[in-house]
Parts: structure tokens; sequence; C-alpha cells
């Protein structure tokens, strides 16, 4: 295939793009909990972020890629033409990235899994017939994109119950808060540890056994919960501040499970939303480099690696001051609010990594605010906001569809 | 901003703009002492000043009143009923008009308190002022009462805070009760339009002890929401 190198270069370039618009917008909402109850700082955020967001796209972010690269579009009916499979997934980058850029414009609250979703369906059903899309799979993911946001409401109303009768309801608040908050911390090490090994470490070749990832996870959960046990001792009573607000030393023992939180809902985001910018790259370099169509293979390690890679630039160049922004505006959500939503959302995303479903980290995010809000933790939450982020997706799957069928003709047409 | 939906998503507490709210309308209320103080000792001039005082408190504690309003759109999901909040608001403004009230009637017809009256009526203003500062204290746990997510240990504080309330608020009706006796036993002495505007300051008095406690019931309601 001669136009190879550049059908890879291309797909390279776009996706590293669509990494970088990632790094700079998407990523300041998963770490919008952490800043915005003031339990790290901006700097602290950026450097989770980069370092959680990297391992999450390299480790765990396998199996997503997978689905968008391969699980949406019928492969066997490209079989014979594959150069129009390139030219799809090409197409699907530019108009993903295409409409995130004319959405930020405009300040729509956008989902870039949504719009590449929508995308590669788009091109597939419009270009090739509707018979090459795996409708049965496209009809799970959707389903992942209502289940996410009521699975991650569910967990974080468990949460703040559970804080609430453990430590918030209790006569001494304070003491009940330093024996609990190391168990949170267990649980969240442990659950996110467990989910990695067991669903997205495979594409890296290693297969641990279930009993030992169970092992590992427990011992690095035990590990996490002895650090935080320890720098929640060194936080001292302070009496000055509690006479106006009785609370106000509870909330500083919080906010070290909310550094955990910080790490998981990083590690989360990255491990489902590097496949937006990747996965379509992967079904590019796939047939560009063998000439056919092949479903068998697994995604390289190193598309995982570009896409961590585009994440963390898009974050040091812009994403910084996105989530400084972000941050300011939240003032409500305290560290015992912003770790209960927040690892119940981080938990829900890598158990969709796990499975392979790409969902939005945002409408997960938003739906654990309001398992939140529900349990009466949230002294005000805009429903009419909520209401336009969960209308966004109706608007965001045909416009990326429509978008991609378009490019997808424009480049057949220069091929021939 | 693309990004800022998530901020967006939380709207303004109404937390602090209430607790500001009260603390403004209590001291307007706080006021009436001295204002009654000079009143009695027949310094019109002093009284005029606190007077002034007043209006400017109550005036203050109206624009806080507007300001929260438009912040509280019925698209915002609480942990309290909308209507609770803002019928605690409008009580406690009521608290900084009662007492601007009784300062106009007072100041307008410049009224004396006849001496034997004069402190069994501060008596019975500190009374109902108590109450009035009392459900200050308990809207003061608001806050806390937001934090904990209106269950366990704190809930039970703010009902004791309340039933204190219940407390005070008997007492300042008592204390009523023996003030209009006084005064009626007096009333053949005194000009017959003075008398009747006298009963009308007591009963203003006692308004102000009635709303506070009624501030404490709706405290209940917002909480067992």
């Amino acid at each position: 295939m001669e136009l190879a190198l550049l059908f890879i270069l291309l797909a390279a370039g776009f996706g590293l793009f669509m990494a970088w618009g990632i790094g700079a917008n998407d990523v300041a909402n998963a770490m919008a909990p952490s800043v915005g109850s003031r339990a790290i700082t901006i700097p602290q955020a950026v450097a989770i972020a980069a370092v959680f967001e990297f391992a999450g796209a390299v480790l765990a972010g396998g199996e997503v890629t997978s689905t968008i690269r391969k699980g949406i579009v019928d492969a066997g009916l490209f079989a014979g033409m594959p150069d129009l499979l390139i030219v799809g997934m090409l197409a699907s980058l530019l108009s993903a990235a295409i409409w995130l850029l004319v959405a930020s414009r405009f300040g729509w609250p956008v989902s870039t899994t949504h719009s590449i979703v929508g995308a590669v369906v788009g091109f597939a059903a419009m270009g090739m017939g509707v018979e090459a899309v795996h409708w049965g799979k496209v009809g799970q993911i959707v389903m992942s994109w209502v289940a996410s946001p009521l699975l991650a409401g569910a967990l974080s109303l468990m949460l703040f119950l559970s804080i609430q009768r453990l430590v918030l309801g209790r006569d001494d608040p304070l003491g009940a808060a330093r024996r609990w908050c190391p168990w949170y911390i267990f649980l969240a090490g442990f659950f996110m540890t467990l989910v990695t090994l067991l669903k997205g470490i495979v594409h890296l070749g290693l297969d641990l056994g279930t009993g030992t990832a169970y092992a590992l996870a427990a011992v690095l959960g035990l590990v996490v919960a002895q650090i935080g046990h320890v720098a929640i001792r060194r936080i001292p009573y302070d009496p000055q501040a509690n006479r106006d607000f009785h609370f106000a030393t509870v909330e500083k023992v919080f906010a070290v499970p909310m550094v955990v939180t910080a790490c998981a809902m990083a590690f989360a985001h990255g491990s489902n939303d590097v496949a937006n910018a990747v996965g379509p790259v992967a079904a590019v370099v796939a047939v560009a480099r063998s000439g056919t169509v092949d479903a068998v293979s697994v995604v390289s390690p190193w598309l995982l690696l570009l896409g961590g890679v585009g994440i963390v630039i898009g974050l040091a160049t812009y994403g910084h001051k996105v989530i400084a922004t972000v941050g300011q505006g939240i003032t409500q959500l305290t560290p015992s609010r912003g770790f209960a939503a927040g690892i119940a959302a981080a938990a829900t995303i890598v158990l969709a990594s796990g499975t392979g479903l790409p969902i939005s980290t945002t409408h997960t995010l938003v739906g654990a605010v309001l398992g939140v809000g529900i349990a009466r933790g949230i002294a005000a939450i805009n429903m009419r906001v909520v209401s336009t982020i969960f209308i966004s997706w109706f608007v965001t799957v045909p416009a990326g569809a429509g978008l991609a069928a378009v490019f997808f003709f424009v480049g057949r047409a220069l091929l021939r | 901003m693309a990004s800022d939906y998530i901020s967006r998503l939380f709207g303004t507490s109404p937390v602090r703009p209430i607790q500001e709210h009260f603390a403004q309308a209590t001291a307007c209320a706080m006021e009436l002492v001295p204002f009654f103080e000079a009143v009695i000792a027949g310094d019109w001039d002093r009284a005029a000043t606190v007077r002034e005082r007043i209006i400017e408190l109550e005036h203050a504690a109206d624009e806080l009143k507007r300001h929260l309003r438009l912040a509280l759109p019925s698209s915002l999901m609480m942990p309290v009923n909308r209507s609770d909040v803002l019928e605690l608001l409008s009580m406690q403004d009521a608290i900084a008009n009662q007492a601007k009230d009784i300062s106009g009637l007072v100041t307008g017809r410049r009224m004396q308190i006849p001496p034997s009256l004069a402190e069994p009526y501060l008596e019975f203003l500190r009374c109902s002022l108590r109450a009035v500062s009392q459900a200050e204290k308990s809207v003061g746990e608001l806050d806390e009462l937001f934090e904990a997510g209106f269950r366990g240990k704190e809930v039970d504080v703010v009902i004791a805070m309340t039933e204190e309330l219940d407390r005070i608020e008997y007492e300042s009706d008592e204390q009523q009760v023996e003030l209009r006796s006084r005064l009626f036993q007096i009333e053949r002495e005194l000009p017959p339009v003075d008398v009747m505007f006298l009963y009308q300051i007591i009963e203003w008095t006692g308004e102000l002890g009635d709303i506070a406690h009624r501030v404490g019931s709706r405290l209940h309601l917002l909480i067992s929401k």
C-alpha cells in the first residue's frame, strides 16, 4: 500500500491533536472535585493529572481503544477495500476534533466520547450502509451512557450516606473521621487496583491470576491507607476555625482521601478517554501496516503511549488554565462530598474501561454529584445545567455522525 | 469556556446569606433596647439617632433578602424546601420590620412610657429579644446542618436549641400578660389614646418573640423535609 506512511502520519497527527484537546479541556472536569474542594492546589492537581492520566491511558486504556477501533464497525465488510476503513477512521477523528472545537467556542457541554462514537457510527452507516455497524455493540455503548451516571449516582449516594452515618452524624465527628478515612482510602485504592489488574493490563501481555490480583490490590490498598493514616494523624485540631464552623477540621481530614480521589479520577479518565484519540489511530495503523483488515491483533502499547503523551502535553500547554477556572467555580464540593462523588465516578469509569465501554467522564461525574445531592449533601445544584449537560448527547452524536459522513465522502472521492 | 459547565452545576448556597441576613435583622431589633432607654430618659435626640440606625439596618437586611431571593431560582435542587427557605427569610425580615415599626410609632407619637411600667417593659423587651437572639443562634447552626446532611447529632443540637426558644417565648408571653394587667390597673389615670397605643406597643413587642418562635418552627420543617 503506497499511501501507508502518509495514512499513518495523518492518523498520528489527528490522534495527537485529539489527545491534546482531551488534555486541554476534559482533564479539568476530572480534576474539578479535588481542586474545587481545595484539597489540593492547582500545581498539585496538574502534577497528579499528568502522572495518573498517563498511567491510566497506558495501563488500562486498551479495552476501550479496542472497542472504538474494531467494536463499532463491522471490519469484515471492509475486507476488500482496506483504504476505505482508513479514510473513514481519519474522517471520524477530523469530524470529532472539529465538532469539539466548535462546541468549545460556543461553550456547549459536549463529550469527546459521544463525538467520536457518533463519528465512527456515522461514517460507517452513511458511507457503507447501516449493515456496516455492529448495532448490538453500539446499543450496549448507548445503554452504558444511561447506566454510567445512574451507577455513579447510586454509588456516591451510598458512600455519602455511610459518611453521614459513620462520621458526620456522630457525637465526635473528628475522631470518627480520623478513624474511618484510612478505610475509605483503602477501599478506593483496592478497587481501582483490582479493576486495573483484572481488566486493564491484559493488553500489556501481563495476565495475573485472579487470586494474585486480589492479593496485590489488597496490599496496595493497605499501603495507601497507611500513608493516609499517617497524614491524617498529623492534621492538628484548629479550635479557631472550629468555633465558627464545627466541621472545619473534619473536612481537613477528608482532604486526605480527596488526594487519593484526584489520583483515581485522573487514572480513570485516562483509561477511558485515551481511546477517543487513539482508537481510530489504532485502526488506521493496523490496516495500513498489514494492508489487510485484520480484526485479531491487540492494540499496540505504543499507541496508548502516544495518547498518554498527547494528553499530558495538552494538560501542560493549556489544561492547567482550565483546571484553575473550573476549580475556582466550585466551592460547595467540600472534601467529604468531593470524595463521595469523585470515588463513585472514578469507580464507574474504571469499571467501564475494563469492560471496554467508552462512556462520558463528565456525565458520570454529574451523576455522582446528583447522588450526593439526593442524600441532602449539596446546598444547591443547578438542575437547568444538569439537563443541558444530559441533553447535549442527543445533539453531539448526530452532529459527529453527519460531519464524519461528509468527510468520508470527500476522502473517498480524493482517493479515486 | 467550554469546560466550566461542571462548575456551573453548582448554584449559590443559600446558607451564608440566610445567616448574614438574620444577623443583620437581629442587630436591627437589638437597637430597640438603647432606643427605649433613650425614650424613657426623655432624650429624643438620642432616640432619633438610634432610630436612624434601626432604619439603616432594616434597609441593609432588605437588600440582603432581595439578593438572596434572586439567587434562588426554582430550578435549584436543594436539601431543603425552597419555599421553607423563602418563608424563613421573610420571617427574619419581619423581625427587622417590626423593630422599625415599633420605633416609628413611638417616635411619631412622642410616646411616654409611664414610669411605673418602664422597668417591667424593658424587662419584657429584653425577654422578647432573647427569643430573637436564640432564633439567630439556631439559624447559625444551619451551616453545620447542611454539612451533616440533616442527620445525626447535629439535628439533635438544633432541636434542643429550638426547644430552648420555645421556653423563652413562653416566658415572654407570661411577661406580656403581666405587663398588660399592670397597664390595665393604671389605664384610667392616663389619656385614653395614649393607653390604646401603649397596648399596641406591648402587642408589637410581644410579636417580636412570636416571630422568633415561628423562625424556630420553620427551622424544624426545614430539617424534616
